[in-house]
């Protein structure tokens, strides 16, 4: 079942245009990948998803981007409430600086939920879904910022989960981490796909390879080949996808 | 002909720990004086009883008073209008000419003499509002006088707060009032309040553009509406007329030691800011 769904997305900051004509279906309860050399368009492209582009001055986008069949960038649409279907975890674990109970119920007090017990009840269920309940359960009153590096990304996670999005946007979430962390959130990754649907931007081909269901291969703006990860990676269509895989490519 | 650097760097280090040196020692020997001759003076009584005969005798209360209220009641009005004015220039607006205006305008009031303050508060608050002599005029006047100073370090302390928490908390739906009250003003919070205890300490020593507005009553004031006379422009008052240098003296060390008291808060408050980001 189809998610979301990119239909010829341009995207200009300023007069350099970042996107050109992409186009690329995200179906539910999928992981779907997006690889491509560096500065080929990936984190703005997974930005244009949740309208988290709207925020960077003189972008400019067109196109339509479905979300179950509903444009997100129709004119009356409320960005707020795109946001906490389509949320986002960043490159560099991000907590904010305050307790890691405060971090986890970040965006249902902001969305006006101050019910204690209705907060406790949901931080606990988020944390266990990010599999960090047992990491935390003892200092949720401590500082964020003193959980290791891997457990700070999966307090992250678990600060999204809370607000119970649709579909979780993931920018290089490994590239802070270290191999045995980086196993660690493509286990929970695996984990979450029965209940959300799950976009990764990543520069690891391999990462890819293993927790992907479709990849999209991206190069200079261009959506260059799209499919089920495993024919992309295996029979690649488009000679600029060969050339990457095999390693020819940067 | 060349200077070795051996002897650069010491003729520099003369010279450099020469002026810092003296800084200190001026610093010391005006607060050191004014301690010194003040401190004698002081008790509870001195504190807290009514002046008597122009101040020659009694104490100095209503002028503690009127350094409390006139202070309080310029961030009343100084520290909302503030923060409001630097969360709009910082949060809702992009930078263009109008903002930069803006700030040239609050850096230029910054450094305006405060007796111009006082002349304006007079003609504005005093005579043509007819406020007349009194709390409101005078805190409304050294309100306008911080005002620049509030907006600037707040601003700064805005501008403090990483990007990346705004973009966090708006990718979880939150809108920018939000995102505002629960993320950056918080920790902006030490620089803010930093700003306000600046203002603070400026507001308790200011004389000039209090005596032209507030008056300089030695009555306990009842309202808002009363003249009152504040500890500096007391002094002002007792040194100038040549009423009492005792008493005049003991008036500075209060002054005094509340702006260090002032000041001391302020760094601490500071270091805790630091300690926070780094
Ligand atoms: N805020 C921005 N303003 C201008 N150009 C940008 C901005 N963000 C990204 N770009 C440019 O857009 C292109 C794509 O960037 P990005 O989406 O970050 O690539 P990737 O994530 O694939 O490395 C790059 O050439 C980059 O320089
Ligand atoms: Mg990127």
């Amino acid at each position: 079942m189809l998610k979301m769904d990119i239909q010829k997305v341009d995207l200009f900051y300023g007069e350099f245009q970042a996107l050109k004509g992409v186009s690329m279906p995200i179906q539910a309860n999928k992981i779907t990948a997006l690889i491509g050399p560096s500065g080929c368009g990936k984190s703005t492209l997974l930005r244009c998803l949740n309208r988290m582009n709207d925020l960077i001055p003189n972008v400019r986008i067109q196109g339509t981007i479905l979300l179950d069949n509903f444009n997100i960038y129709e004119p009356g649409a409320r960005v707020e409430d795109i946001r906490k279907r389509v949320g986002m975890v960043f490159q560099r674990p991000n907590p904010f600086p305050m307790s890691v109970f405060d971090n986890v119920v970040y965006g249902l007090r902001v969305a006006g939920n101050f019910n204690k017990s209705f907060l406790a009840e949901k931080a606990e269920k988020s944390l266990k879904a990010a599999w960090l309940w047992d990491n935390v359960k003892d200092r949720l009153r401590d500082s964020a910022l003193d959980l290791p590096l891997d457990q700070q990304q999966r307090l992250c996670i678990a600060r999204l989960i809370a607000v119970e999005p649709e579909v979780i946007l993931m920018d290089e979430p490994c590239s802070a981490l270290d191999p045995i962390a980086t196993a660690k959130i493509e286990e929970l990754m695996n984990e979450l796909r029965a209940s959300y649907t799950i976009v990764i931007v990543t520069h690891n081909m391999h990462q890819a390879a293993r927790v992907s269901d479709f990849t999209g291969y991206m190069l200079l703006g261009e959506m260059v080949e799209f499919g089920v990860t495993s024919e992309v990676f295996i029979t690649p269509k488009d000679k600029r996808t060969q050339d990457y895989i095999s390693g020819k490519y940067g | 002909m060349r200077i070795p650097p051996r002897v650069a760097q010491t003729v520099a280090r003369v010279v450099l720990g020469a002026a810092t040196f003296f800084t200190v020692a001026v610093l010391i020997f005006i607060i050191g004086h004014v301690l010194v001759k003040g401190i004698p003076v002081l008790s509870f009584r001195f504190l807290f009883s009514n002046p008597e005969d122009m101040g020659r005798a009694g104490g100095i209360f209503p002028t503690l008073v009127g350094s409390v209220l006139l202070p309080a009641v310029a961030l009343v009005f100084a520290v909302p209008l503030g923060i409001g004015t630097a969360v709009f220039l910082t949060e809702y607006t992009r930078e263009s000419k109008i903002t930069a205006a803006i700030r040239f305008g609050a850096d230029c009031l910054a450094g305006i003499p405060s007796i111009i303050f006082g002349l304006f508060g007079f003609i504005f608050f005093v005579t043509v509002l007819r406020m007349g002599w009194c709390i409101l005029s005078g805190g409304l006047t050294l309100a306008m006088m911080v005002l620049p100073t509030i907006i600037r370090t707040t601003e700064e302390a805005i501008r403090a707060v990483p990007y990346a928490y705004r973009e966090v908390s708006f990718s979880l739906g939150a809108t920018r009032w939000r995102t505002v009250w629960r993320v950056v003003l918080p920790n902006a919070l030490p620089g803010i309040v930093t700003g306000i205890i600046l203002s603070l300490g400026r507001s308790i020593g200011e004389t000039a553009a209090v005596i032209f507005t507030a008056g300089s009553s030695l009555r306990m004031p009842s309202s808002l509406f009363d003249s009152v006379r504040t500890m500096s422009v007391h002094f002002y008052i007792l040194a100038r007329e040549g009423i009492s240098s005792e008493n005049a003296y003991g008036t500075a060390a209060v002054l005094v030691l509340a702006v260090l008291m002032v000041n001391g808060i302020s760094y601490w408050l500071m270091h805790q800011f630091m300690k926070r980001f780094s």
